[in-house]
Formats: C-alpha cells, sequence, structure tokens
C-alpha cells in the first residue's frame, strides 16, 4: 500500500533539523576559527580563519587532566555497575523470595531519587568519611545512583531467556552459580552492554557530585571543567566551544561503537 | 535444541494437577537463586542512596554550616521556609517550567516520533543528528546555549529583528523562555525516540483496516495512532515531570537563577541555601520537599506503567 507523503510532518522535522543543526554548525564552526574572525564576522558566517588554537587552549587550561580524571571515574563506575548488576538482576527475574522483591521495590523507588535530593547529606557523608575532595568519593555515589536504571534495563533483558533452558540445566543438576555463568551471562550480552554505556554516559556527564564534592584542580572532570572554563574565560567564546566539542568526543566515539546498545537501552525506558 | 527440550520436559514431571504454573522448576525452588545474589547491589545502594535519604530528612530538622557539628534546632528551617517569599516563588517556577517543558515536547516529541517510524528515505541521516543532543550532558548543552545566546557575541546580536536589545539573560519572561527552550533542545530527541519506538509497534492492520474505511490520515493519526501510545505517553510525561522538577546544570549554568530570583527553581534554591549560604538545614529542608514530590511520582510511575507486575509476565507464558 503506497502512501502519499506527509508533507506537514516532512516540513516539520526538517523545522527540528534546522533547530538542532544550526547550533551544531556554530558550534563547530566556531571551534577552528579565531576569536577575531568570530567576534567580527558574527557565529552564523562561514569562517575566513582556520586555526586549531582554540582546542590547544583547552588542553592549557587542564583540560588533558580532566579528561583522565574522568575517565578514571567513568572506568570505575562501569566496572562497579558491572560488578553488582547481573547477580542483582538475575535475583529479580529469577529468584521466588519475598526479600528479593523488597529489594527489586527498592530499586523502583531509587528509580525516582534525584540526586539533589540526597546532595547534602552526601556532602556530610563523603567528608566524614575523609573521601572528600577524592576521586572516589565521585566514583561511589555517581555509581549508585547508576544502579536503579541499570538493574531495570538488564533485568528486562534477562526475562527473555527462555525457561526452558534454566530447566534443562536444573534437570543436569546446574547449581543457580553455574547457571549464573554459563547461561544467563553469555545470553544477556546485549544488555549488558546496554548497561555500560548507559553507566558511561551517567559517568562521563556527571555535574552535582564532582561540583559539590570535589575543589582542587586534580580532582577536577571534564564537566566541571567546561563550567569553569565558561566561568573564567566566558568572553572566549570559540575557546569555550572547543572545550565542548572535546567534552563530547568520546561519547561520540562510543555512540558509534554501541549505537544498538544504546537506543534498545533508551527505547527500554519507554516501556511498551 | 530449544525444541528439543521443550518436548522433553513433560515425561520429566508428570505431576498432574498443578497447572497454574508451568511445571518443574517453578514448583520447586532447585536452581533457583536466592536473596544472596541481590544483597551486595542493595547494600551498596543502601549505603549512598537510602542512607543519605534518611538523613535529609534527619538533617532538616538541624542546623549545620557545613563545619561544625549539625545541632537540632526542631521546625526552624521549615518554619523559616515557609515564611520566605523566594520559596513559595521557586516552587512556582519550577512547576511553570515542568509544565512547559511537557506542553512543549510532548506534542512535538510525538509528532517527530511518529513521523521519524514511518520509512522515509532519509531517515537514518536524520536520526543521527537528532541524536546529538542527547549525547551531550547538560552542562555542556548549557554552556553551548549560553555561548550560542550571548547578548555580545552570540546569534541575538545578528539577528536583532528577532532578538531585539538581544539581552535574553536580562528579563523574566525571556530568561524562562530561554531555560525553556534548551531543556526541549536538549530532551525532544529522548521522547522522540520513545514515541517511535512505540508508533513501530502499532499494528498495521489497524491502519490498513482504517484505510478501507476510508479514513484519512489525519483521522488515523487521532484515532489509531495516538490512541495506542498512551501508555509511552504516560511514561514520557512522567519522565518529563521528575526531569522538570530537578532540573539544575541548566539554571546554574545559564542564569544563576537570575535575574534576581527570577529563575530561581527549587533544585537551584537547595543548592544555593545549602553550598552557597552555607544554610545546610534549610537546604535539607527544600531537597525533602522535592524527594516527596519525586516519590509520590515515582509511585505513580509503578502503578501506571505496570513496573511492578512484571512478575506475571515472568514466565514467559504468553
Amino acid at each position: 500500500m503506497r502512501r502519499r507523503p506527509n508533507y506537514l510532518a516532512g516540513a516539520g522535522s526538517l523545522l527540528w533539523l534546522f533547530l538542532v543543526g544550526l547550533p551544531l554548525y556554530v558550534m563547530l564552526a566556531a571551534t577552528v576559527r579565531t576569536r577575531q574572525d568570530y567576534a567580527e564576522n558574527g557565529p552564523v558566517s562561514f569562517p575566513d580563519s582556520f586555526t586549531l588554537e582554540n582546542y590547544t587552549s583547552a588542553f592549557d587550561s587542564g583540560f588533558g587532566q580532566y579528561f583522565v580524571n574522568t575517565l578514571l571515574v567513568t572506568a570505575c563506575v562501569i566496572g562497579i555497575v558491572l560488578l553488582l548488576v547481573p547477580p542483582l538482576a538475575y535475583a529479580i527475574v529469577r529468584s521466588r523470595g519475598r526479600t528479593t522483591s523488597a529489594i527489586f521495590r527498592l530499586f523502583l523507588l531509587g528509580l525516582a531519587i534525584p540526586a539533589q535530593a540526597v546532595i547534602v547529606p552526601m556532602f556530610y557523608l563523603i567528608s566524614e568519611a575523609g573521601l572528600y575532595d577524592n576521586l572516589l568519593g565521585v566514583i561511589l555515589p555517581t555509581a549508585a545512583f547508576c544502579l536503579p536504571m541499570s538493574a531495570l534495563i538488564l533485568s528486562g533483558a534477562m526475562r527473555d531467556i527462555s525457561p526452558e533452558l534454566y530447566e534443562a540445566m536444573a534437570m543436569d543438576g546446574a547449581t543457580p552459580r553455574r547457571m549464573f555463568f554459563q547461561l544467563v551471562l553469555p545470553l544477556s550480552r546485549g544488555g549488558l552492554s546496554t548497561i555500560v554505556v548507559f553507566s558511561a554516559l551517567q559517568a562521563w556527564n556527571g555535574f552535582l557530585f564532582p561540583l559539590v564534592l570535589t575543589q582542587s584542580d586534580s580532582t577536577k572532570v571534564v564537566t566541571l571543567g567546561l563550567y569553569n572554563f565558561q566561568t573564567e574565560h566566558g568572553i572566549d567564546i570559540p575557546g569555550l566551544l572547543g572545550a565542548v566539542v572535546l567534552s563530547m568526543v568520546p561519547v561520540l566515539l562510543v555512540y558509534l561503537f554501541a549505537r544498538r546498545a544504546l537506543v534498545q537501552g533508551l527505547m527500554g525506558v519507554g516501556g511498551k | 535444541m530449544t525444541t528439543k527440550i521443550t518436548s522433553a520436559r513433560p515425561a520429566a514431571g508428570p505431576r498432574n494437577g498443578s497447572r497454574r504454573r508451568p511445571p518443574a522448576s517453578s514448583a520447586t525452588k532447585v536452581g533457583r537463586p536466592g536473596f544472596a545474589w541481590a544483597l551486595p547491589a542493595a547494600v551498596f545502594f543502601a549505603l549512598f542512596a537510602i542512607v543519605p535519604l534518611i538523613m535529609v530528612a534527619v538533617l532538616s530538622f538541624m542546623s549545620w554550616d557545613g563545619i561544625s557539628s549539625p545541632e537540632f534546632v526542631g521546625t526552624d528551617n521549615w518554619s523559616r521556609l515557609m515564611d520566605d517569599p523566594v520559596m513559595f516563588k521557586s516552587i512556582w517556577l519550577t512547576l511553570l517550567l515542568t509544565v512547559l517543558g511537557v506542553a512543549v515536547q510532548t506534542p512535538l516529541s510525538i509528532v517527530l516520533g511518529v513521523w521519524a517510524a514511518g520509512n522515509q528515505r532519509n531517515r537514518a541521516v536524520l536520526s543521527v543528528i537528532y541524536f546529538i543532543p542527547l549525547l551531550l550532558s547538560a552542562t555542556a548543552v548549557s554552556v553551548l546555549w549560553r555561548a550560542l545566546l550571548d547578548p555580545n557575541f552570540g546569534i541575538p546580536a545578528e539577528a536583532t529583528w528577532l532578538f531585539g536589545d538581544g539581552n535574553l539573560f536580562g528579563e523574566q519572561a525571556t530568561a524562562i523562555g530561554v531555560l525553556a527552550f534548551v531543556s526541549t533542545w536538549q530532551f525532544t530527541p529522548f521522547h522522540t525516540l520513545i514515541y517511535q519506538g512505540a508508533a513501530r509497534a502499532v499494528p498495521q492492520v489497524l491502519y490498513q483496516a482504517a484505510e478501507i474505511d476510508g479514513a484519512g490520515r489525519y483521522r488515523q493519526f487521532f484515532h489509531i495512532t495516538l490512541p495506542q501510545l498512551r501508555n509511552s505517553m504516560i511514561t514520557s510525561m512522567i519522565l518529563m515531570i521528575v526531569g522538570g522538577l530537578t532540573t539544575f546544570e541548566t539554571v546554574l549554568i545559564l542564569t544563576q537563577g537570575g535575574p534576581g530570583t527570577d529563575t530561581t527553581i527549587s533544585a537551584y534554591y537547595m543548592y544555593d541555601k545549602a553550598f552557597k549560604g552555607f544554610d545546610f538545614g534549610t537546604g535539607s529542608a527544600i531537597a525533602l520537599a522535592l524527594v516527596v514530590a519525586a516519590t509520590i511520582i515515582s509511585l505513580v510511575v509503578v502503578r501506571v506503567s505496570g513496573y511492578d507486575k512484571m512478575r506475571s509476565t515472568m514466565e514467559g507464558v504468553s
């Protein structure tokens, strides 16, 4: 059945494309022009100079260090999530106990706890634990706040494993542990990559925990670096936008390699 | 392989009368993990989310400057907030921005999502570009728009016919407009994606039947597509509401709550009180109010979306 093209929706989507595309063009163009060119010819014009100075100046103001810190935070958060969530999701899907379903409910409730709501006591706890201005003090709460959504995504993926497979293994006398390692983990690779991408995005883009729980330059992460760059050299717009572009490069790379996992994970949020 | 196992099953469990569930494994606990598997995650989560959540309630009855030890002051923080005009203004602004966000983003993302669910030729390219705002952190988005909307060097300076004197951050109405616009810019792609997925799942039979009955495109949209998107719409709107209540970076970076306190939303007010004014008790009280709002919404999420009923579909009976 061939349908007439939907001109109205097409026009709307083109308008939206313009709204998204124009800022992205201005951003990318600005990062390769000199400050003078940007100020004189305005943001929307075509660059008549070419320079990579905006990127090098971002590195000069400490972004190299911030990148290393953010990478460290992201890697540790992914590690914690991968260690804790698969057994949790396995129990949610397979366990029959009351305790497990209480724990599941706890995580469902946790979905709605905003980081802002707990930031004051978090500041207190982290200071008392001697972790203030320490990357570990950022890693732990960030990982904790990745758990609810990761548990939801992964348990969704694990539900797709056919019960017959478990029963076959049970007949062979397999223990829950063996089922976990030989059946559940290999079959939920898709879900696992989704939660890796999801937690990586959370950790990479995290702002509030680092803002409140760290102070010195040596523990600064990329998002804070952007914020500081903006408050300190707000007039150097090409330099600032260079830093913004740099901050998204790793995410874009992950996106290129894990597009499917990301899209599935995000769609999973919407429910059926 | 799977079919072979399935056919082997009835022979292994020849009990009659236990037909309400699939036999064998569900009836026994053999091969089922205990709650110990969930425990490490639960303890970790409790330590870094639930304990602070309880503490925020306790701290809201204390006075604490961040340096000396917290001191119990009863309902002082609360009664002070009750008399604080900025507090009420911040609640009003939070609600306003949230409602604006839902009102603008919902129709936009439904239309874009339904459109993207069709099979246009350039869809792949377009959806890659749609995606980019999703990948940018709220910080990067806010910094980007702050730069783009700079009154002297940004887009407003070029398009004075549209922006007037160009200082969008200097007046309440335009500052709120900017905040709503930036959230829309950032989050519409996400919701579009939700609707795109849902629109793809609408059974084609419905459209074919409607076509035979002679229903036009718009009648099909309003009588088939929209009702079919109901569940996604609820989930998406709840996510928008929770997101709206907890917006923070956008305000911190774009307006610092200004001009004056004209864009001071609750989350920003909490941060301002606690970490700039060193009044952590009052900050906690505001945070607690946020928690209550978010929890009520989460309960609605769990009820409406049926997340808590997943148990029933667990064994994949259907």
